[in-house]
């Protein structure tokens, strides 16, 4: 699949703008699960993991894709799931437990 | 995954594909969206986990992922090892985990990249811009990881908090992020040789170390979220040595995204990032007042003599610090609070933005106790109530209610904004000993005379407080 160059950068930048404009006014509070949720969504790279490990080739490439696959999951489930522990502790006044 | 479907729907696959990456990057943007606030934020983090779930279910119908051993195999022992974590680590640990998930998310990025240039026969296959992509990916990635690892350090201990520098160190550091960028270009030019690569890895990794070490325990929050925006990029540079587009748009989202978080941060303690990055706070051990001032007095006060004080105040004020996370004494104080409450004192908790070791933090373990969020208080919130307050109650808390901050032009934590706790009637601090704060500056509020002590473990010293209000 030949992609135009011009146009990935295009989505490129037009996500950074995107994440600039996400954040705004976000209270101390909310700093580490957001830091933590952001951070697993950066575990997206098990996609290209997958796609390295699952694709044919060298079986050295496919191995350290492996690797890739590992590290990533970790991320992205750890991440995601450390993030709800967080949040799901926070409650307003008067809520029910 | 694509054996299995007929060749209809085949031939529609490919664009299949990239609609629903279209829809988890949907999901990922309002993820985010909702995590900006605290009524949402749980429903963000769920969406953007579902965005997540449609991304890699929908990759694994791509037409050139043939083989699932080593895809099953990875996702069974990395899920294992993430929800071991994410279920056993402590409230208060919990920015030394960011670390980590942060450093293997930046790895992984860099072993993509390495893996498709190791897995493709014939390196000539790959044009500049692949090649660039590939170096930059690696780059990114694996000075995030090493990066990531020295925060962890530094959070838990491992690595001495203090800032490990030495003049022109940055300036190495610059220097060879530089050349590290040249040799990527060379590499594209040849990538024949395969020491360059070697070399990359090697030099990007080493930067990662060398360049926060210098760091000052203190900044680690900002530097793990800057760390974030970098594993994000490198996320999206594998994007670009794929040509794969929903790692590209969520790599770049999260890079733009933490680098805002990161510079509200940097607002927070009123710095700006090259002076976080470069300015080796923390090294100033020694500064003003640090040493040689043994004629100031203190006054302490004991369990009983503060129960009757706390007991019969109009309002109390409780300013958390990392003490109260060491101590793990979130519950004990909420327990505490809630005898006050009962008696009709108003209760109230000041958190300034950099409490604990990672922005929000205190929030996070109040909250583990039951605390509810509309109780704790930003700093622009609380600082007008300093003055009806009579008794502020500062649990571990050093630096953030130090007044060289406002009064000390020479001093390295001059102009962080702080809570003013000296203005209130009573502030009571409860600390092991008298030493100094992650600044490393001494506290002239313990020397104040409407400040008391109360030595001891926080944990202990608020266990004696809550029996000593059964008494009066």
């Amino acid at each position: 699949m030949e992609v135009d160059l011009t146009l990935l950068l295009f989505i490129f930048a037009l996500a950074s703008f995107i994440g600039f404009e996400l954040i705004s006014k976000v209270p101390p509070t909310l700093h580490t699960p957001l830091m933590s949720g952001a951070n697993a969504i950066s575990g997206i790279t098990i996609v290209g993991a997958l796609i390295v490990a699952g694709s044919l080739g060298n079986p050295i490439g496919k191995w350290i894709g492996f690797a890739a696959i590992i590290l990533a999951t970790i991320n992205v489930v750890g991440g995601f799931l450390v993030t709800d522990r967080m949040l799901e502790m926070f409650k307003k006044k008067g809520d029910e437990k | 995954m694509s054996a299995f479907l007929p060749e209809t729907i085949l031939n529609l696959l490919p664009d299949a594909i990239q609609l629903f990456y279209l829809v988890a990057t949907g999901f990922f943007i309002r993820g985010v969206k909702l995590l900006n606030s605290p009524g949402t934020a749980r429903k963000g983090n769920q969406f953007a986990a579902i965005g997540m779930l449609i991304g890699v279910l929908v990759t694994l119908f791509d037409q050139d992922i043939v083989e699932f051993e080593l895809i099953v195999g990875g996702i069974i022992i990395g899920g294992l090892i993430g929800l071991l974590l994410a279920k056993k680590v402590q409230m208060t640990a919990m920015p030394e985990l960011v670390a980590v998930f942060n450093g293997f998310g930046g790895a992984a990025s860099a072993l993509v990249a390495w893996g498709e240039l190791a897995r493709n026969p014939d390196i000539l296959s790959f044009d500049t811009t692949g090649l660039i992509s590939i170096g930059l990916s690696v780059f990114i990635g694996a000075l995030t990881f090493t990066g990531s690892f020295i925060a962890f350090g530094k959070l838990s201990g491992f690595i001495s908090g203090n800032a490990i520098t030495f003049p022109g160190l940055n300036v190495i550091n610059i220097g060879a992020m530089i050349a590290t960028l040249g040799l990527i270009g060379y590499f594209a030019f040849d990538p024949t040789n395969p020491t360059l690569f070697w070399v990359i890895l090697g030099v990007s990794l080493l930067i990662g170390v060398t360049s926060v070490i210098p760091i000052g325990g203190a900044d680690m929050p900002v530097v793990i979220s800057l760390l974030n925006s970098y594993s994000g990029i490198a996320a999206a540079m594998a994007g670009f040595v794929l040509q794969n587009n929903l790692l590209i748009v969520s790599g770049a989202l999260v890079g733009a995204a933490g680098l805002i978080l990161t510079n509200i941060m940097c607002k927070a303690m009123n710095r700006s990032l090259v002076n976080v990055i470069f300015g080796s706070f923390g090294a100033a051990a020694g500064g003003p007042g640090a040493s040689g001032d043994g004629d100031k007095s203190i006054r302490e006060t004991s369990a009983e003599d503060l129960a009757i004080q706390v007991a019969y105040a109009s309002k109390v004020v409780i300013v958390p610090g990392y003490g109260l996370a060491v101590a793990q004494a979130q519950h004990i104080v909420k327990e505490v609070a809630t005898k006050l409450e009962s008696r009709g004192v108003q209760v109230k908790y000041g958190i300034h933005p950099v409490a604990g070791r990672m922005p929000g933090h205190m929030n996070v373990l109040l909250a583990e106790a039951d605390v509810p969020y509309d109780l704790l208080k930003d700093m622009d919130e609380i600082n007008p109530e300093f003055a009806t307050t009579d008794v502020v109650l500062i649990i571990g808390a050093n630096d953030v209610v130090n007044p060289l901050a406002k009064t000390d032009p020479t001093g390295p934590i001059y102009g962080m904004p702080i809570l003013n706790v000296d203005e209130a009637k009573r502030t009571i601090v409860f600390k092991r000993s008298l030493s100094v704060g992650y600044a490393g500056i001494d506290n002239p509020l313990f020397y104040a005379e409407k400040n008391q002590m109360f030595f001891g473990d926080a944990k202990k010293s608020l266990q004696a407080l809550n029996e000593a209000l059964n008494e009066v």
